[in-house]
């Protein structure tokens, strides 16, 4: 039974307000507002767990006790839902209040902790951990650990040492799975000891168009770009195509998109404004992205990405 | 317009009380010619500078304020308190003068050299804060002065011929720069703080050692003696003190060997790696290179010279200590003879800066809270500048210039004069952990004998050193952390108990001239 | 006998937690860590084995004392001891050194010494450890209990 390490401060009477300010979890919160674009459930559910995980400070402060708090989590959602991301921010939260040591973000894969002969597996996988523990470790596609149809595989041994340390180094490590909600769903069913060590599902669902178009207009922002108004409305559309078909991942895809808008703008610019036409170019030319170039795509242009 | 020798006095006078006016003369033919107030500090070219006479040195081009330092220029900053009556800056010029390539009087022979650039510039001159008749002055010499790798060389440049000059009244030299292209001419510290370490396998914490006390008198086989215990006891070296060469009451031979067999029975009674000074000074290099030749041959580590053998034999010695992978220890005995006093003489941060030049690896450097001279800024001061790669400007503790090493060894600096273990807190805060400790009276002294002596001084060190990892505030809870180490160990509690409250608070007689300023809201 | 190679080898033998803090106090100033053992205690010998590498991307203290307790477990007889490595310019060395294990019975250094012309002596240390062959330097405690009555 471990006690949280003692990086905030806590505030002496039983005073929530000041230990809240003295946490300095209300700074990540905020900055998790400011980032992400709607996700209002996992915000809201990340907020619930923050408040539990205070509160259980303050308990524990008083000399109630629940028992070891369970931290480990699931992320589900399609790609480009913000996962990473969230996942980084849960990492500082738990650091702020105590929960981990150190609060950095180990981010791997089942290659980073598979092998691929006999005995290859539980070195790689005690490495990973020896860089892990005192933060946060995130397995992306966790479901990809199990793979039971093939008997020389060694995902298994990376599930045990997973499982172990769960359990027995709570104090050390917190582990946050992510996947794809129905495959996630499968493998929890198939492996119920990693279920049952897992406290919190948080599902990021998948962003509604007026939040993609959101999402589309900070990264222009921030890349010092700007649509003109029929740009927009071609945006609006080329969202509306693209969710539709496959492989949409999300921010990830409005990302491509817009970088290769960028690409034609930057073509257009060069025909337009070329050596031999010698039109100057302005600053407003070089910010603005036109209608034209996002009805380049193919998307718009076939109803195909 | 003619210029008499008596006449200049005249002018002199003139000039200050009208200072800023210009003033009405004759020239040669009788003609009415206005001369510029700051005449006198302008220099003179072409014919007018070679005229037989006396010439003011700022007029011989020494006093040049345009003139921006080249980044190959040997810099030196003067203290110069001028006589009455003597103009800051001519003083400057004539520091400049003096230490390059004037005489009293104008020589023709000047004219056959590329005169411009022999002749070091002094360009700029302030006043020192609250000290009124005090001027830091700014001096730059052209590489081409100096003989590469030599330190003889450099201080006979500099220190060589000005200070007993009569305009001054007193001339300290307080700092200096010197470029990367004259740094390399130098092989620097035969060892280093680095390989030092690595050869003892010591990391983490100061090394401890010890002087050998009484510093004359013992025989060799009791000296040994004291070796031994002090080592086995815990302490990494012990040491010959300055005056410890070859006397009727004990031949240095004699003391080598013994000193050997101590060395060896301590090291094998705690498997580390110990060491003794032995001070290899004679009264010729010839009887210096012997002693050497037999400490290596005996299997020492480590050899002592002091100061006052000369930077040339000191440059010599450690040109033999890196080839005979021997670790060199400099007893700065004398300095204070000349380092001590604000207002004349050499600071010991140029001391410290010619001996890393010219290449030795443990300096005496002061304590700040023992028995020798050392206020806290300077002392850390006098460290940076030995043990540092590159020293940034630092006014509060007196480094006036940026300094980079080009890669030259850092010396491990000594602190050694009237500490004791219950200092140690103050010892680790001010001077940090590449350092050695020297707890000579401190482990000698110990009512429970000398090895419990350095068992004390070992276990108060590890003890501060653990908590301060931890991060705790040792500077305050020191006195504690010394009481609790002390429970487990019967040596640290009796010298706590003899030397707790022993302290040696007098006022510094050397501190940086800085005044801070105050911060704007 | 009680070899005081090391930082803190005159203090008491330190707790875990108390190496954990030292380790963190190297994580936090950026040094990589290090495992190393030997069963030849000579003060010259420069190179112990090194358990696994320096853990140059470790964050916390608990990876570290992983190692440290793997390399007791499978050492219980030998000198261990963490280093913290400093590659800054100008370091590029060692900044913390020490022993964190020790063999039950530790029976020390002899001194031998070989007499040279006039009164000279050349002196060597010499371990007992090593008088015997690897893997049976330091017999555990219980061993040497049995082994001298």
């Amino acid at each position: 039974m471990g006690e949280p390490a003692k990086t905030a401060p806590f505030a002496g009477a039983l005073d929530l307000e000041a230990a809240y300010r003295d946490s300095h979890v209300g700074e990540v919160l905020d900055s998790l507002e400011r980032e992400l674009v709607g996700l209002a459930p996992v915000k809201s559910r990340i907020r619930d767990i923050a408040a539990l995980l205070l509160i259980d400070k303050l308990r524990r402060a008083v000399g109630l006790s629940s028992g070891p708090p369970a931290l480990h989590m699931s992320f589900t959602g399609n790609p480009g839902t913000g996962k990473t991301t969230v996942a980084m921010r849960m990492a500082e939260i738990l650091h702020r209040l105590g929960y981990v040591r150190k609060g950095h973000l180990v981010a791997v894969t089942r290659d980073d902790l598979v092998g691929q002969y006999i005995g290859h597996t539980a070195p790689k996988t005690r490495e990973v951990l020896k860089r892990a523990l005192g933060g946060v470790l995130f397995v992306d596609e966790a479901y990809y650990l199990y793979r039971p149809e093939n008997e020389r595989d060694y995902g298994q041994e990376a599930i045990e040492i997973l499982l172990q340390v769960m359990e027995n180094q709570r104090d050390d490590l917190v582990v946050i799975l992510a996947g794809y909600k129905d495959r996630m769903e499968t493998f929890f069913r198939s492996n119920p000891g990693m279920s049952s060590r897992i406290a919190h599902h948080i599902d990021f669902p998948d962003y509604t168009p007026e939040e993609l178009l959101a999402i589309a207009r900070l990264m222009l922002e921030r890349m010092q770009y700007r649509l003109d108004e029929p740009a927009d409305g071609a945006l609006r559309e080329y969202i509306e195509k693209r969710r539709a078909q496959p492989h949409f991942a999300n921010a990830r895809s409005i990302r491509n998109a817009l970088d290769r808008a960028r690409l034609r703008q930057a073509s257009r610019l060069f025909e337009r404004h070329g050596i031999e036409q010698g039109r100057a170019i302005s600053k407003q030319d070089l910010e603005t992205i036109e209608e034209c170039d996002i009805r380049a795509s193919r998307v718009l242009k076939r109803g195909r990405a | 317009m003619r210029i008499k020798p008596h006449d200049a006095a005249n002018r002199d006078r003139q000039a200050d009380s009208s200072a800023m006016t210009d003033t009405a003369t004759k020239d040669r033919a009788g003609n009415d010619r206005w001369v510029a107030a700051d005449e006198h500090k302008r220099a003179k070219t072409g014919a007018a500078r070679y005229r037989a006479g006396v010439l003011k040195y700022a007029q011989m081009g020494y006093w040049n304020p345009d003139y921006s330092p080249e980044p190959t220029d040997v810099l030196a900053l003067f203290r110069i308190t001028p006589q009455d009556g003597v103009e800051p800056e001519e003083a400057a010029a004539a520091v400049a003068g003096e230490s390059s390539t004037a005489t009293w009087t104008v020589v023709w022979t000047d004219r056959l050299t590329a005169c411009d650039r022999y002749r070091a510039k002094a360009y700029r001159v302030d006043p020192v804060p609250g000290s009124p008749g005090q001027y830091f002055a700014y001096i730059a010499y052209d590489l081409d002065l100096f003989e590469p790798g030599s330190v003889a060389n450099l201080t006979a440049s500099v220190i060589g011929n000005v200070f007993g000059f009569k305009p001054l009244k007193a001339l300290r030299l307080e700092d200096m720069r010197f470029p990367a292209a004259y740094v390399k001419t130098f092989a620097g510290p035969p060892t280093g703080i680095v390989v030092e370490r690595e050869r003892l396998d010591k990391f983490g914490r100061p090394l401890l050692g010890a002087t050998v006390k009484p510093k004359l008198g013992l025989s060799g086989k009791n000296y040994g003696r004291v070796v031994y215990e002090a080592l086995k006891g815990g302490l990494d070296f012990t040491k010959d003190d300055e005056n410890i060469n070859s006397q009727p009451f004990m031949h240095w031979r004699d003391r080598f060997l013994y000193c050997m067999e101590a060395i060896n029975r301590a090291q094998a009674a705690t498997g580390e790696i110990k060491g003794h000074y032995l001070n290899v000074t004679a009264g010729t290099m010839e009887d210096m290179y012997e002693r050497a030749e037999f400490a290596k041959e005996l299997g020492s580590v480590i050899v002592m010279i002091d100061l006052v053998i000369g930077y040339t034999a000191i440059q010599s010695m450690s040109r033999w200590a890196r080839r005979n992978d021997m670790i060199l220890h400099l007893h700065r005995a004398g300095h204070s003879t000349y380092t001590r006093q604000k207002s004349h003489g050499v600071s010991f941060r140029v001391i410290s800066k010619w001996m890393r030049l010219a290449g030795v690896d443990h300096i005496h450097a002061g304590t700040v809270v023992g028995k020798l001279e050392g206020d806290p800024n300077s002392v850390q001061g006098f460290y940076n500048v030995l043990r540092e790669s590159r020293n940034p400007q630092d006014l509060q503790r007196g480094i006036f210039f940026e300094q980079d090493w080009a890669g030259l060894n850092g010396v491990m600096p000594v602190a050694s004069g009237g500490i004791h273990a219950g200092q140690m807190h103050q010892l680790l805060h001010y001077l940090g952990e590449d350092v050695v400790l020297q707890f000579g009276g401190g482990t000698i002294g110990h009512p429970m004998g000398i090895a419990a002596g350095a068992t004390a001084n070992r276990v108060a060190l590890e003890a501060m050193v653990l908590a301060r990892n931890e991060g705790r505030d040792i500077w305050n809870e020191g006195p504690e952390i010394l009481a609790a180490a002390a429970r487990s160990c019967a040596p640290l509690k009796a010298a706590l108990d003899v030397w707790g409250e022993v302290t040696f608070n007098y006022a510094s007689t050397d501190t940086p001239d800085f005044v801070p300023t105050a911060a704007v809201a | 006998m009680r070899i005081t190679q090391g930082t803190f080898s005159f203090l008491p033998d330190l707790s875990d937690a108390q190496i954990a803090r030292q380790i963190d106090y190297c994580l936090d100033k950026g040094w990589a860590v290090s495992v190393e053992y030997t069963d030849d205690p000579h003060p010259r010998n420069a190179y112990w084995e090194m358990f696994g590498h320096p853990m140059f991307d470790v964050r916390d203290a608990a990876g570290v004392m992983t190692e440290v307790n793997a390399c007791r477990r499978t050492f219980p007889e030998h000198y261990i001891k963490v280093n913290a490595f400093d590659a800054t310019r100008g370091r590029e060395s060692l900044r913390l050194s020490f022993i964190v294990g020790r063999p039950a019975v530790e029976p020390g250094f002899g001194l031998v010494r070989e007499e040279g012309p006039g009164r000279s002596v050349r002196y060597t240390t010499r371990a007992y450890a090593t008088e015997r062959p690897e893997g049976e330097r330091y017999p555990s405690a219980a061993e040497d209990a049995r082994a001298h009555g």
